[in-house]
């Protein structure tokens, strides 16, 4: 029991962090908007392997456990990354576990990450996945089309319809383009779970990058600034709403991190419930850590010069692309308590 | 990061189960909540018998002891099966301070009573004037002028509020001023008192949650030197252990998770006017489901503590981010549970009934004040603010 890094995962999370700072100051993400995809930072991550990394090293791919991509997203989110990197991971991931997603002509590319490739979260409907996170950039796309999880592969439409998260959105038709079939049935529904929940755990890590920095940034800014003769973060009221922020974002992080290594240990019923967890309880910390340290900046907060409000705006929209929320808690109850009607189970956790 | 279980508390945790499933009566149960004292004699003393108490805490300044995060499991289960343990918390907590900061004669003279479960503490530091700010007590402990080489006498008066358990404690630990024209924290001594000492009288207060506590009065009480704890006008040092301690590791911040296993164990069984079942109503499901998204985020905070303490390292404002959260989440839970009862969430526990009913009513009356004792939530905040955040001090 320990829920302090180990070295090897401390070395794994410093390395990333630093290639963040280096190559995604906040300049990066501003000039990614409104599409919300920088080319050259995803060149530069390619350097580093990490398209691949979710994809075991038997099939080329960098191996990594969960919770190695864990401590990558939430560098990522730190820095806001404008890359669909959740989705590409999440794909990926889904792509090695099938036969024919390891057999598709391009997932050696994807590996690499010269092809992008984008989970779509919700399953699609008449064939097609709609707002799909990545969709607008990506080669790939992997989704559940009715009863078939499909992966295809067609042009990338490079733009998206104007969005809260300047997120790289789109509609993609899954009966056009070179369609790979990976399962069917009730093996379909099973795989697609599972890359919801992959996808899941990696949003939930990067909404907790997000918090944490948009704490700092809130702590930073009242120290700075001074009314009333002193600086703002010496109001009792100020800080008592940023003391607040402290328990839930420890709590993600904690929580992330336990489910990232339950699915490790290979106990995916738990991990799964875990990541749902994870995921809610990690979008509705963003949400407030953001909502505090923007209001704390008073009316600069929302001007676009200054950061707070680019954090504001992706707590949002990273998650919401699931849907509402109040539909995951209700899929998290029948995790926990069983499908309505049913007898009684024994409360999960 | 690791989240497998240490096998040695594992086993320490089906020891307590064993223990528990032995040794705890319904009856025991329904006698703390028909009187609001959580202890309990027969429960105390058999389970101090397994050496529970005298073991104490490894810690850094102990080699030996309990491994901490076995002692946070203890209260783990403790609070899980209900069982009334504030007797033991303040019993372990005032023997670590003993331990750390004793001298040869309460080592020799106390330690072995509250290690065998013979006698109790209770802790003495809130006051009618300083409840959050516990640095401002009154109660006047002045020497007595007395003979060159006879042991010194303290005289003490002044009145402690919320001093839970005294009425069945055998000492008090007593925060008191000894120079007012110090600084605040500069002039207070702690005492070990017994309670047997003249001049020492207790009231009950009542409280809507169903816990007793009491008022203390202290008048003209002679306290001989050598109930003395740590320096003179060195009290506020003895209270930073007591705090550590409390705020650490001998804590149960398991309410959440006991509330939400009984609720959804009743509403599967409870239906609406309509005749549909609670559990199957999708509003009743996502508020619960919340609670039990808070219950794991209380339980991966409230373990850091005693993690820590378990490296041997010494935990700052962890305790805090964990009262805090959980305090918080409890009441949450609570007002949810209340209103998903409805008008079952009105109806108080009746007595003797087997103790089943009301108990949404009751977690109800009993959460508001878990975000007010061991330092309410306001002051957890302020301690997050200034030493974690590194925010300036406001107070
Ligand atoms: C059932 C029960 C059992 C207890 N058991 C014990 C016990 O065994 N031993 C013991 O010594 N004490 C005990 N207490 C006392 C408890 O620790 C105090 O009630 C608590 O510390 C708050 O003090 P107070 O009641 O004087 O409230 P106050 O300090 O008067 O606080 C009132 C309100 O003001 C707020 N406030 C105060 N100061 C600040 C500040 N600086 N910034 C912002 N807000 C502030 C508080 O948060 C609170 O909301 C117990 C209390 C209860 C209810």
């Amino acid at each position: 029991m320990d829920l302090e890094l180990t070295t090897d995962e401390k070395t794994v999370r410093d390395a990333f962090a630093r290639f963040f700072a280096d190559r995604c100051p906040v300049s990066v993400v501003r000039d990614a908007e409104p599409l919300g995809h920088a080319p050259a930072l995803w060149a530069r991550l390619r350097e580093t392997g990490a398209p691949g990394m979710a994809v075991p090293d038997k099939h080329g791919g960098g191996g990594a456990t969960a919770l190695d991509l864990v401590l990558l997203m939430q560098e990522a989110g730190r820095v806001l990354a404008p890359l669909p990197l959740a989705e590409h991971l999440a794909a990926t991931r889904t792509l090695a576990r099938t036969p024919s997603g390891l057999a598709a002509p391009w997932f050696a590319s994807l590996v690499d990450g010269d092809t992008v490739a984008a989970a779509a979260p919700r399953p699609a409907r008449d064939g097609v996945a709609r707002l799909v996170p990545g969709g607008a950039v990506a080669d790939v796309v992997v989704a559940l089309d009715d009863d078939q999880l499909v992966a295809v592969r067609s042009d990338a439409p490079m733009e998206a319809p104007p969005n809260h998260a300047s997120a790289p959105l789109a509609d993609r038709d899954l009966r056009t383009g070179e369609r790979v079939v990976l399962a069917d049935g009730a093996e379909a529904a099973a795989l697609f779970a599972r890359m919801v929940a992959d996808w899941q755990l990696l949003t939930a890590a990067a909404l907790g990058g997000l918090a944490a920095r948009a704490l700092e940034i809130g702590v930073e800014y009242t120290l700075e600034r001074r009314q009333f003769d002193r600086p703002i973060a010496a109001f009792q009221a100020v800080q008592q709403g940023l003391a607040d922020l402290v328990g839930p974002i420890d709590g993600v992080t904690f929580l992330t991190a336990r489910a990232a290594w339950t699915q490790d240990e290979g106990d995916q019923a738990e991990s799964e419930r875990l990541a749902s967890m994870a995921f809610l309880a990690s979008a509705e910390v963003a949400r407030d850590a953001t909502y505090a340290a923007l209001h704390y900046h008073g009316g600069y907060g929302v001007t676009l010069e200054y950061d707070i409000q680019l954090f504001f705006r992706r707590a949002r929209g990273w998650p919401l692309v699931l849907g509402d929320p109040e539909d995951e808690y209700l899929r998290l109850a029948d995790r926990l308590f069983g499908p309505v009607g049913a007898a009684g189970t024994e409360v999960a956790g | 990061m690791d989240f497998a279980p240490k096998p040695s508390v594992e086993e320490f945790r089906a020891s307590i189960r064993r223990f528990i499933a032995d040794h705890l009566t319904a009856e025991m149960v329904e006698r703390a909540h028909r009187t609001g004292t959580f202890h309990d004699w027969d429960f105390h003393r058999t389970l101090a018998a397994t050496g529970v108490i005298a073991e104490g805490m490894a810690g850094p300044g102990r080699a030996t002891g309990r491994d901490p995060l076995e002692l946070y499991v203890l209260f783990d289960e403790l609070g899980l099966a209900g069982a009334p343990f504030y007797g033991l918390a303040n019993a372990m907590l005032v023997a670590g301070i003993i331990e750390q900061i004793g001298s040869d004669f309460h080592i020799r003279e106390v330690l072995p009573k509250f290690h065998s479960g013979e006698a109790i503490a209770a802790l003495g530091y809130s006051e009618p004037g300083s409840g959050s700010d516990v640095a401002a007590a009154a109660t006047r402990a002045e020497r007595v002028p007395g003979h060159p080489g006879d042991e010194a006498v303290w005289l003490v008066n002044g009145q402690k509020m919320f001093t839970t358990l005294v009425h069945e404690a055998g000492y008090v630990i007593l925060l008191t001023r000894t120079d007012p024209d110090l600084p605040k924290h500069r002039g207070l001594t702690m005492f070990l008192v017994p309670m047997d000492l003249p001049g020492i009288d207790f009231q009950a207060i009542e409280t809507m949650g169903g816990d007793r506590t009491n008022i203390t009065y202290f008048t003209d009480v002679h306290l001989p030197d050598r109930w003395r704890l740590g320096e003179v006008n060195g009290g506020w040092d003895v209270m930073k252990v007591a705090l550590a301690y409390e705020r650490g590791v001998f804590g149960n911040m398991n309410q959440g998770v006991t509330l939400l296993r009984r609720f959804a164990e009743w509403a599967r069984t409870a239906e609406r006017s309509d005749g549909t079942r609670l559990i199957d109503d999708p509003g009743v499901r996502r508020r619960l489901a919340r609670i039990a998204v808070d219950n794991e985020i209380t339980g991966l905070l409230a373990l850091r503590p005693a993690l820590l303490a378990s490296q041997g390292r010494l935990p700052t404002t962890e305790g805090s981010v964990a009262k805090l959260f959980a305090s918080e989440a409890y009441n949450r839970a609570a007002e949810a549970c209340q209103e998903m009862a409805g008008t079952a969430g009105l109806l108080s526990p009746v007595r003797g009934d087997g103790g089943d009913w009301g108990f949404v009513d009751l977690a109800a009356r009993d959460a508001p004040v878990t975000a007010i004792y061991g330092g309410t939530s306001e002051i957890q905040r302020n301690n997050i603010a200034e030493h974690r955040l590194g925010l300036p001090r406001a107070r």
